[in-house]
């Protein structure tokens, strides 16, 4: 788009606010632009989000990627990769360590597929 | 686990750093500020705006002149430092800690920002490190020797951006980084990255930073970069500015962590503190909740180091007359090539002495709101307003990203069309969004989101407890990597350069451990082409290889050049074959002053012989050029062709203890000849034993000097300091007989 400098048009409404005034129009405004930001993060997740949760679980960056693959794979990403290691270790009665490392080797697939119950 | 101590005396043992790695835990986290002391006194001064001194540190050159005293000023002092090979980066860090750096950040690899995941290993960077979990550990290992070296905490600091963002912030919380930038609109606009992605995964990766206390550093001054022409686009930086920083907040960044990275738009010869001074008022004020991290400009930067350290001192009173937390520094090479070791120390040295110069000023000065300042400001603020309305008119920042309302070079509201645009189905990354399901969950600390621990019994509070700690918690969990790559690692390379770090073999270097770099200067009396083709041909005959021409400027279009050069020698010095006498230790001013005190010093002088040479006895008696008088000693100063007669009946006449004869002729070697004769007429006088004879001449060698009786002599370079000094410690081996 291109347009000509309308500052003097523009700022007609601004031009009666003192500083203090003009201060929390602008913050306010700034609400308005992040808030939306703000609630896409709380509802989503992405792949490196879910690696990330991995690599606090004390899982290999080697084996973050497979994992998040797998679940990206067969549609578990809306369960959270981390949940789907922390629930392999627990119905199978091995560390998280371990359930990381079957994952990022394409094991225990079908197992958590079923936990699930396929995902969504 | 720092059982190793460093030593001034001695290299960093970089081996000894990468040793036993995997089992280095950080001693800290979170960012440290420095810490003023109102009214501190150093030498002989007082000062209004400084912080704790260092326990070590290289003072600014002139600091001798004031007792080696090297003051610090209140903010942190940022250089960047990122070769490509991050064991030669530790070296030069300990370098900048002595000269006042207390905020290291490291540049990731050309790319590192599109790939998807950590980088492992220690593979070797371009324009940039690799950011690895090795790299790192090694470099905050290195700084935890170092700090408690300088005796003031280093902030270690590199990027939490790209579309592995939240991986990276997780080992950098881990790891002990202390400053990161992240700015989700940094990968919208410039890398290309997917908007929704880089927003989500901001929301995470700031979550982190949250919780390791680590300093924000936001991305907004690259519009400043750019931007065609830099100073239009203020308003719209604001805009930037804003949005990260409410958004951080938001996710938990408490405000004094979130740091905007704010630079003066413009350089002369623009006017440029007009123009940029009110944009820093404005921004203050808008953002006063933050803390500003002051860049300097390299929009308009070429390859004259001179030019860009003015520049960047001017960008400094900006900053002074407004304020910076954080003082960055950009190395005055950078027009020209990779930043070497001396403008890294340089751009440090710059940034403390205007800081420390300039110390004090706003209790004097105040700037004036009333005229174009608070006009400009208020003007600044408004637009930026009307910008963040349109945002919110045109259905939020992603449609506003898609219509390409940034980094358009009018200044807003004007526009020209030729802003960077984005879609929001499309970049890097795009698909990749995945909606949390209501069980979704993830049992870690500071994860940001819906989480839902409860349906394990979980408290959601400290959602990481279902697992028993996460590695935030347990550092034992971090699952740390050596190395991937057998060629392309740190050991093949340190190998390879091992000779030069364990032997006495030496070569120059700019960047990297026996680079050969070497910068060469000459004016050439030839036009600017020529000019640079002779210089090329003069490093060829001087034997460098690869001769360069890095700065060129005219002096004047036909009378010559002023030519800059770099190249490489390819021969090694073996400091095992050079004889390197001792330097000569000079008493202090203080002490010589305290000697004459209380041991009145009375000396005669004058140029023997029939010469008429006085400049340079002038310079080591006058006061005004820094010579012996100011140390209280007496002097008889008897002019120029004295007889030699006469400088020795002087001494007796006026019982004069030191007599100084200079001596600048020199043909048939009458300068010794008249030497000999002081001498010999001291002895007939009968007072040889009680006066001290010393000559100085630029052709006199000292030690042929003592061979013909007298005392000392003293050559080119010699000032008053070396002659106040030998006849201060000649006299008290004397009173010892």
């Amino acid at each position: 788009m291109k347009r000509a400098d309308d500052f003097a048009e523009r700022r007609k409404h601004l031009a009666s606010l003192s500083d203090q005034e003009l201060y929390e129009r602008f913050w306010s405004l700034t609400e308005q632009v992040v808030d939306p930001l703000l609630e896409l993060g709380r509802k989503n997740t992405s792949p490196s989000i879910e690696r990330a949760v991995l690599l606090r679980m004390g899982i290999s960056s080697l084996d973050t990627q497979p994992i998040v693959q797998g679940c990206m794979d067969r549609g578990l990403m809306g369960k959270g990769a981390g949940h789907v290691v922390f629930r392999l270790s627990q119905e199978s009665g091995i560390s998280i360590k371990e359930a990381g490392t079957m994952l990022a080797s394409g094991k225990g697939w079908d197992q958590v597929t079923a936990l699930f119950k396929g995902g969504k | 686990m720092s059982e190793i101590k460093l030593k001034h005396n001695e290299k960093l043992d970089i081996e000894n750093i990468l040793k036993d790695l995997d089992k280095y835990r950080p001693k800290r986290r979170g960012w440290t500020w420095r810490t003023p002391v109102p009214g501190l006194k150093m030498g002989p001064f007082e000062y209004r705006d400084c912080t704790t001194p260092m326990e070590n540190s290289i003072a600014l050159p002139s600091a001798k002149y004031f007792d080696f005293i090297d003051p610090q000023g209140t903010s942190v002092i940022t250089t960047e430092i990122a070769s490509g090979r991050f064991e030669d980066d530790i070296r030069r860090m300990r370098m900048a800690a002595w000269h006042g750096a207390d905020h290291i950040m490291v540049i990731r690899t050309a790319g590192q920002s599109h790939m998807d995941g950590l980088m492992e290993g220690t593979p070797q960077g371009i324009g940039g490190v690799p950011i690895t979990r090795k790299q790192v550990r090694a470099q905050r290992k290195a700084l935890d020797l170092i700090e408690e070296e300088v005796g003031r905490p280093i902030n270690y600091h590199s990027y939490v951006s790209g579309v592995a963002g939240p991986d990276v912030a997780v080992m950098f919380a881990e790891e002990g980084i202390n400053g990161a930038h992240q700015d989700p609109q940094y990968n919208v606009l410039y890398r290309n990255i997917n908007c929704v992605r880089s927003f989500v995964d901001a929301c995470e990766s700031k979550s982190i930073l949250a919780w390791a206390d680590i300093a924000q550093i936001d991305g907004a001054h690259n519009a400043n970069a750019t931007a065609r022409e830099a100073w239009k686009v203020m308003p719209e930086l604001i805009v930037q500015h804003a949005i990260n920083s409410l958004f951080s907040e938001k996710v938990g960044i408490k405000p004094e962590n979130i740091c905007l990275s704010t630079v003066p738009p413009t350089a002369p010869p623009a006017p440029s503190v007009f123009m940029d001074l009110p944009y820093a008022v404005a921004l203050r004020q808008i953002c006063d909740r933050y803390k500003m991290r002051a860049q300097m400009n390299t929009k308009y930067m070429d390859s004259s180091a001179r030019e860009a350290t003015v520049t960047h001192v001017l960008n400094m009173l900006i900053s002074k007359l407004t304020r910076a937390d954080i003082q960055s520094t950009i190395t005055p090479d950078e027009g020209r090539n990779v930043p070497w070791h001396i403008y890294n120390m340089e751009a440090c040295d710059t940034a403390k002495q205007t800081m420390v110069g300039l110390d004090g000023l706003m209790d004097m000065v105040e700037l004036k709101m009333e005229g174009p300042l608070g006009e400009k400001a208020r003007e600044i603020k408004e637009r930026a307003c009307l910008f963040m309305e349109e945002i919110l008119e045109v259905g939020g920042y992603f449609k506003a990203v898609e219509e390409g309302f940034f980094v358009d070079s009018a200044q807003y509201p004007e526009r020209n069309g030729d802003g960077i645009a984005r879609k929001i189905e499309g970049g890097v990354g795009y698909g990749y969004i995945y909606e949390r399901d209501e069980d979704y969950m993830a049992p870690v600390t500071a994860h940001y989101g819906y989480n839902n621990v409860a349906q394990y019994g979980g408290d959601p509070t400290d959602p990481s407890s279902l697992i028993g700690g996460c590695t935030f918690e347990d550092p034992d969990k971090i699952v740390y990597i050596d190395e991937l790559n057998d060629e392309d690692n740190v050991h093949v390379r340190m190998a390879e350069t091992a000779k030069y770090r364990l032997t006495d073999i030496v070569k120059p270097e700019m960047e990297w451990l026996a680079d050969g770099i070497v910068m060469l200067n000459m004016f050439i009396p030839a036009n600017k082409r020529t000019a640079e083709v002779i210089a090329v041909e003069i490093g060829k005959k001087l034997g460098l290889l690869d001769p360069e021409v890095i700065n060129r400027e005219v002096m004047q279009e036909a009378e010559g050049t002023r030519i800059e050069m770099k190249g490489r020698v390819d021969f090694d010095i073996d400091i095992s074959k050079l004889v390197i006498p001792p330097e000569p230790v000079l008493l202090s001013e203080s002490e010589i002053r305290e000697d004459v005190a209380s041991h009145p010093l009375k000396v005669v002088c004058g140029t023997v012989g029939q010469d008429e040479h006085s400049v340079g006895l002038r310079e080591i008696i006058d006061i005004k050029h820094g010579g012996i008088e100011k140390f209280g000693i007496e002097v008889h100063y008897l002019g120029t062709s004295v007889p030699v007669e006469k400088l020795v009946d002087a001494a007796v006449e006026l019982n004069a203890e030191v007599i100084l004869a200079s001596t600048i002729i020199s043909h048939d070697n009458i300068h010794y000849k008249n030497m000999k004769r002081i001498h010999e007429l001291a002895i007939e006088k009968g007072i040889r034993e009680d006066v001290i004879i010393c000559a100085g001449g630029t052709q006199v060698i000292p030690e042929e000097a003592v061979k013909t009786g007298i005392d000392a002599g003293f050559g080119r370079n010699s000032h008053g300091i070396d002659v106040a000094t030998f006849i201060i410690e000649e006299r008290r081996r004397r009173r010892e007989k």
